[in-house]
Order: structure tokens, then C-alpha cells, then sequence
């Protein structure tokens, strides 16, 4: 039998910009941020041993690589490496990124004959969408443990892609990598929200009913979910909450029936919640 | 574009759509030029100089000069670019959405600890929730 990659795991996980700042300055052990940091010690633990091979990070811009000038609904970046963007502020301090040019490849090629016409990105810096999942997850080593895939997801303009058509462009994500001719272990990040309003007089939202029914659905009931319209995410999590859609990737890139075995929910990193939660899928790899 | 949008019923918020697409392109494009550690010196150093690059209206120079985070948003502002601007100042996310929502910084600081806004009272304009959006 010809070994094939598969996906193992989903990670969701907020990537709100001043947890990457609170780290790069070292305050993480401070009484604002210590609960929650706390909080990601398990799923550090959970993916060192892990151990994969690649990841695929799906995440949105924020005015770093691409401006209004051009905005790609759906991006893959093919390139080996991927700089860390200046936002404004000089780049985040960690390392450069790896890509993963074969799988990458093969993902573009295959998503886009499987009918979701992918824009292809050869050269891209990338942004706190990225690296706070990454700097999350995996503390502050001198190089990345794995090789990413940057899937990034237009949230910036009006309309984001749906729900329904997120969680389809994850199912087919699924079956292009598992025609990968490489015996490959790849875990998937969606990432984002939860709820949080950073712009109008209505910034500082936080709705941790929304939140955790969100967060529950995840595996009693994700179809459900990829239902929730965008104006009841940006009326319900606020309007910056409507980056929930890129977790629907993830989950669609899941079994079925994959298996939480972590959350963590904290209320506040700066003005949002910050959700994480690990799902397996069930098969033995 | 069909009009009125169901998002426009939430109070206190400013959806990037088509409409603040066309109005806000230039703002937003000079916000992004700020990326570039150059550009934000030149801005710092003569920022009235500095906007005539950019195609920008009367009133989308003045917000910017005034630092009127809200009134960016009502002439077409994206939040996402223009916290480059509130960067460039030394400025956080926290200390702009605190002058957006009109309270103090400490006050908004205080309301993210005790759990953030409620939803309850701020989904629809017609609650009693934070100001109007339809500029």
C-alpha cells in the first residue's frame, strides 16, 4: 500500500495580537496574563508530543500581505519560507517560517480541480494571524518544530466567505491530503476569534454564552454551526467575531466524529475571548 | 447594492462592506503605506505633507490629524488599518477602542476584566445600546 498523509488534529485558537506582544516581552507570568497562559500549558505538553509533520494554519491577514489592492477570498502559500510581516510596529521577534512547498503544491493543484479556485501565493510575509497560534502552541523555540502551510481567509472586507462554504473547503482540504503519496502526520489550525468587537462605540464586546455554545458545537453538532449567518456573528460575538468562520476550515477537515480532548476559555486578552481547543481525529494513524 | 443590509440594525458598528470599500479605499491605503518603517518617519515628521500622496477627502485628512478614531470609521476607515495609525503614536488596541466607546481608559480597561460588554442590550438600535452607526 502507497503511504498517504493524514490529518491527525485541529487546533483552534485565537490569535489576538497582545498575547504575541505579552510573550515576546516576557510578562507572561503577570496577574493579567498568567490565567490565561496557564491555560495553554496543556496543549504545548499535547503537541510537543505530537510531534507532527506539517501544519496547516488558516488564518486571516490583517493589512500585512495584502492590502485592499487585491483581496483573495481564499490564499495558499507554496513558498519554503515566509517572513514575519511588519505590521506597523517592526516584526514579532520569532523565527522566520518554513513552508512546505510539496504538500503545499499538491494542495493548490488538488483544491482547485476539486472546484475551490485557490489564489497561489509565492511570496508572502506573514502576521500575528500566524504566529500567535504558533508562539500558543509551541512556546518560544529558536526555530518552528514543524513546517507550515499558510491558508489565509479574507475577513477584512465585506462579505468573509460563509460558514457552509468554509467547512466544505475544509472537507476537500481532507481529501487533498490524503492523496499526498507521503506518509505525512498534519494537524490543521483554525484560528480567530471568539468574540470581540475592536471597532464603534460598541468595542469590547464579549459574549461567553455565544462562546461556549460555539465551542460545544464543535463536536455535538459542527453542521449546525456553519449556519450561523455573519450578521448574527457580528451582532452576537461582535463584529470582528465573524473570524469564527475560519474554525469551520478546521472542523471540516476533521472526522465527523473527532474528539475534543482540550478547551480553554479566558475573558480578557486585550479587548477579545480567547478560545482554544484541540480535537483528534478518532482513527489510529 | 441591495439596501438596508440586516447588519446595519446593530448599534455602535461599522461593517467594511461595498459601501465603505469605495469611500474608504485612499484612507485605508495611506494606513497601510505605515508598514514600512520609512513611511511611519515621514508621516511622524510632517503628517499633513505626508497625506498629500494620498487621494484623501477634506474630512478623512481631519479625522487623521485629529486622531477621531470614530469619525475615521464613519468616512470609510477600517479598524484593521487604521490602528496603524494609533501604532505609529505608541498607541493599543485597548486605548483606541477606549476612545471609540467614549470612556476612559481605565474604564474600559475595568469593563474587559469584569467580562467584557453584554450583548444583552447591545445587539439592536432601538435597545438602549451604544451610539449610532449610520454615518
Amino acid at each position: 500500500m502507497i503511504p498517504v498523509a493524514s490529518i491527525v488534529a485541529g487546533i483552534a485558537c485565537s490569535h489576538v495580537p497582545a498575547i504575541g506582544v505579552a510573550m515576546d516581552r516576557g510578562v507572561t507570568a503577570t496577574p493579567y496574563w498568567e490565567t490565561l497562559f496557564k491555560g495553554y500549558e496543556p496543549a504545548r505538553q499535547w503537541l510537543a508530543k505530537l510531534a507532527p509533520d506539517v501544519a496547516i494554519i488558516v488564518y486571516n491577514d490583517h493589512a500585512s500581505a495584502f492590502s485592499l489592492q487585491i483581496i483573495p477570498t481564499f490564499l495558499i502559500g507554496v513558498a519554503d519560507r515566509f517572513p514575519i510581516a511588519d505590521e506597523g510596529f517592526g516584526p514579532r521577534p520569532v523565527p522566520v517560517v518554513q513552508g512546505h512547498p510539496a504538500l503545499a503544491w499538491h494542495l493548490a493543484e488538488s483544491l482547485i480541480l476539486d472546484e475551490f479556485d485557490m489564489t497561489i501565493a509565492n511570496e508572502m510575509p506573514v502576521d500575528h494571524g500566524l504566529t500567535v497560534p504558533l508562539s500558543i502552541t509551541c512556546g518560544q523555540p529558536q526555530q518552528w518544530p514543524f513546517p507550515v502551510i499558510p491558508l489565509c481567509v479574507n475577513v477584512v472586507q465585506y462579505p468573509p466567505p460563509t460558514g457552509a462554504r468554509c467547512f466544505k473547503l475544509g472537507q476537500a482540504i481532507a481529501r487533498a491530503v490524503a492523496s499526498f503519496e507521503q506518509d505525512l502526520r498534519v494537524v490543521i489550525y483554525g484560528t480567530g476569534g471568539m468574540s470581540h468587537q475592536l471597532q464603534g462605540e460598541r468595542a469590547g464586546l464579549i459574549n461567553r454564552e455565544f462562546d461556549t455554545a460555539f465551542l460545544d458545537g464543535m463536536t455535538k453538532d459542527p453542521l449546525a454551526l456553519t449556519r450561523i449567518t455573519h450578521t448574527e456573528y457580528m451582532r452576537e460575538a461582535g463584529s470582528e467575531g465573524v473570524e469564527m468562520v475560519m474554525w469551520h476550515i478546521m472542523r471540516g477537515a476533521l472526522d465527523a466524529d473527532a474528539a475534543e480532548i482540550y478547551r480553554h476559555y479566558h475573558v480578557p486578552a486585550s479587548n477579545t475571548a480567547a478560545g482554544l481547543m484541540i480535537l483528534e481525529n478518532r482513527r489510529i494513524s | 447594492m441591495t439596501e438596508p443590509r440586516d447588519y446595519e440594525t446593530i448599534p455602535g458598528t461599522y461593517v467594511y462592506d461595498a459601501r465603505r470599500g469605495r469611500q474608504g479605499y485612499a484612507l485605508n491605503m495611506f494606513c497601510m503605506s505605515l508598514n514600512v518603517a520609512e513611511n511611519r518617519r515621514k508621516f511622524k515628521e510632517n503628517e499633513a505633507a505626508y497625506l498629500e500622496q494620498f487621494a484623501l477627502t477634506e474630512e478623512q485628512r481631519r479625522t487623521v490629524l485629529k486622531r477621531d478614531w470614530l469619525g475615521m470609521l464613519k468616512v470609510g476607515g477600517n479598524i484593521y488599518y487604521t490602528i496603524k495609525i494609533a501604532f505609529c503614536d505608541g498607541l493599543t488596541f485597548q486605548d483606541v477602542a477606549s476612545m471609540m466607546s467614549g470612556v476612559s481608559k481605565e474604564q474600559y480597561a475595568q469593563m474587559m476584566l469584569a467580562g467584557g460588554r453584554s450583548a444583552e442590550g447591545n445587539r439592536y438600535k432601538d435597545e438602549a445600546g451604544p451610539g449610532d452607526s449610520r454615518g
